[in-house]
């Protein structure tokens, strides 16, 4: 029984981060674009759903009382615009910008999220955050699996989703501009357009996973979002393979399933008050594991990305064998 | 308001400025953001401390320079930190980056300079702990200078250190043969290399010189502020900023970007309080990026 609430909690937790880390494939995996800061999107989300779903709270702004889903609709809503934002101030230079500014962003989210008390409840964080299932609480096992559904459901439609739309005219636009964006561009596509478009939307997806975060702990602080949740979903769906949405929900799984593994085996392995050096030691070792994927294997597990420098090399290739032939 | 800021702007702007040399460096020559750059600071830290130590252990305790809170063993200790961490950049170039350059996909090195200083980091938090250290916990007198303004010999001596190697930097850059291949690699690659310019040999020279200033950078900081491992993640959006403030591949824009976000961070600290003072280099990014986003004394890209 606890095995099966355990497993439960573990996949509810899991299927979170594939949303993140779906959202994510949107941007890199679809159309190249680089989030850095994607944890202050998630943030931004988490902050949102809680700040609408709350019970007012005289402390701080708001604590307004909505409907979850209002909640989870307010938090795309806003991370959306945030996102699209960020796209439209830097998605007319060079890629590295955009890399640059969503660390800001991760950044100046971060440190709102602390200082701005009125807004956040600061270090401190959301407590009450509604729970979907919040009269279950009793019964563990029932809880976990009905978080387990409502969380497998948003994962499922945004997969469905998202499948659909990489087939559909917008997605085949989206990686037409990442294989050739000067063909693209020359059939008439406005590529700023497109990629403030799907930025905006993985943006979305991100806030959105960070608001069914909240609701599924009933808690929200600003260590939740530190860099290393950007980091850890980035190996996620380097590991699963960029470019592939199924790529995305099992890495996401399996690096998770590593993650939480391994911190098990350190809290067991070492005496608690190396705990904190192990946990570093943890980091380190998924930090060397990105670098090695991104050396031996860059298409991941499911990766679809095929390479133009490559494809030309062997276009030049098979001309070379073909003129000698001749 | 007191112009003490101008004094507290111009050290941070110093460390800020000596740390964009080297981001605006590998950016243009290697024509990536280096997210680890900040780590090289770190680590440059870490093994000035660990020398200045093991100097305190066989040579027993060295008087300070007169005015100064720190003597000989600090200085030999820094000329071999900065070694040490162009020999760490050089490394994680051979081992990483330039495998990564010769697959052609800039954006990738990016992310792979992304985990690599995550695992710096960590690696820094598991050895030296996540606890701050100093260089000496000596308590120096600020001296009054005028116009409410005090310093401290350390803040004079690291001003003037800060002078010097930006105008090395600058002379080695504009006044001799490696200065100007690595300009001539920035501008345009596919032409330096068919003038016979030795890429390999100007991208060792890059990682160097950004190494040991970063180096040094993080000395600065060690003595100024304190010694953490997340002392150089800190620092990473000031530095991107400045560099971009600057214009890419300008090293007397880095330096004057730099002193530009320090004496605003100072200001702002003075006028809204210390905790926002992080935001400053990200509004100043945005703005650059939307008014003017080659910068103060960039060129246009081709």
């Amino acid at each position: 029984m606890d095995l099966l609430g355990y497993g439960a909690f573990f996949l509810t937790t899991a299927l979170i981060f594939s949303l993140v880390t779906l959202g994510l494939n949107l941007q890199w995996g679809l159309i190249g674009l680089f989030n850095v800061g994607l944890a202050g999107f998630v943030a931004i989300g988490a902050y949102t759903s809680a700040l609408l779903t709350t019970p007012d709270d005289a402390a701080r702004l708001g604590g307004f009382g909505l409907p979850i889903l209002v909640g989870w609709l307010g938090a795309m809503v806003v991370g959306g615009i945030a996102a699209a934002l960020t796209g439209m101030a830097t998605l007319r230079l060079r890629s590295d910008y955009l890399a640059i500014t969503t660390f800001g962003v991760a950044v100046v989210v971060q440190l709102v999220a602390l200082n701005a008390q009125k807004l956040t409840g600061g270090p401190f964080g959301i407590g009450f955050i509604p729970r979907p299932f919040g009269s279950l609480a009793e019964a563990p096992l029932l809880f976990n699996l009905s978080n387990l559904a409502v969380v497998s459901a948003v994962t499922l439609i945004a997969y469905l989703a998202l499948e659909h739309l990489s087939r559909s005219p917008w997605g085949r636009v989206l990686k037409a501009l990442r294989e050739d964006e000067r063909a693209a561009i020359s059939l008439g596509k406005s590529a700023r357009f497109y990629r403030v478009q799907a930025f905006a939307v993985g943006g979305a997806i991100m806030a959105l996973a960070g608001a069914l975060q909240a609701h599924f702990t009933g808690f929200i602080a600003p260590d939740n979002y530190l860099p290393i949740l950007t980091f850890q979903v980035w190996v996620m769906l380097i590991v699963g393979g960029s470019g592939s949405n199924l790529g995305a929900v099992i890495g996401s799984i399996l690096v998770w399933g590593i993650w939480a593994g391994s911190g098990t085996l350190t809290s067991v392995l070492f005496a608690p008050e190396q705990q904190a050096r192990a946990a570093s030691l943890q980091i380190v070792a998924i930090g060397v594991m990105l670098c090695v994927i991104l050396l031996i294997r860059p298409n991941g597990l499911f990766g679809d990305r095929p390479r133009r420098p490559r494809l030309g090399k062997q276009a030049k290739v098979t001309t070379a064998k073909s003129s000698s032939g001749s | 308001m007191s112009l003490q800021f101008v004094v507290d702007g111009l050290l941070t702007g110093s460390m800020i400025g000596l740390g964009a040399i080297g981001v605006t460096l590998t950016y243009s020559i290697l024509r990536f953001s280096n997210f680890a750059h900040g780590d090289f600071m770190a680590w440059g830290t870490y093994a000035t401390l660990a020398v200045v130590s093991a100097i305190g252990a066989t040579f027993g305790k060295v008087a300070p320079i007169a005015p100064l809170s720190f003597g000989w063993p600090l200085l030999v200790a820094l000329v071999i930190g900065m070694a040490f961490t162009a020999i760490l950049a050089l490394l994680l170039d051979k081992v990483l980056f330039s495998r990564l350059r010769s697959q052609g996909q800039a954006i990738i090195v990016v992310m792979a300079s992304f985990g690599a200083s995550m695992a710096l980091r960590s690696l820094l938090e598991f050895t030296f702990t996540s606890r701050p250290t100093y260089f000496s916990r000596a308590i120096q007198i600020a001296m009054p200078v005028g116009f409410g303004i005090r310093i401290t010999p350390d803040q004079i001596a690291l001003l003037l250190l800060t002078a010097v190697l930006v105008l090395g930097v600058h002379l080695l850059m504009t006044r001799t043969q490696t200065g100007r291949s690595m300009q001539a690699l920035s501008q345009n690659a596919a032409l330096a290399r068919i003038v016979g310019i030795d890429v390999a040999s100007v991208v060792r020279v890059t990682w160097v010189i950004g190494g040991a200033l970063a180096c040094v950078a993080g000395v600065m900081i060690g003595i100024l502020v304190q010694i953490r491992p997340f002392m150089g993640f800190d620092m990473l959006l000031p530095m991107f900023a400045a560099a971009i403030l600057g214009g890419i591949g300008s090293i007397p824009g880095a330096v004057l970007g730099g002193l530009i976000i320090g004496l605003a961070e100072a200001g702002a600290v003075q006028l809204i309080g210390a905790e926002w003072r992080a935001a400053v280099s990200f509004i100043i990014l945005m703005a650059v990026l939307f008014v003017r986003p080659i910068g103060l004394f960039g060129v246009r890209e081709r």
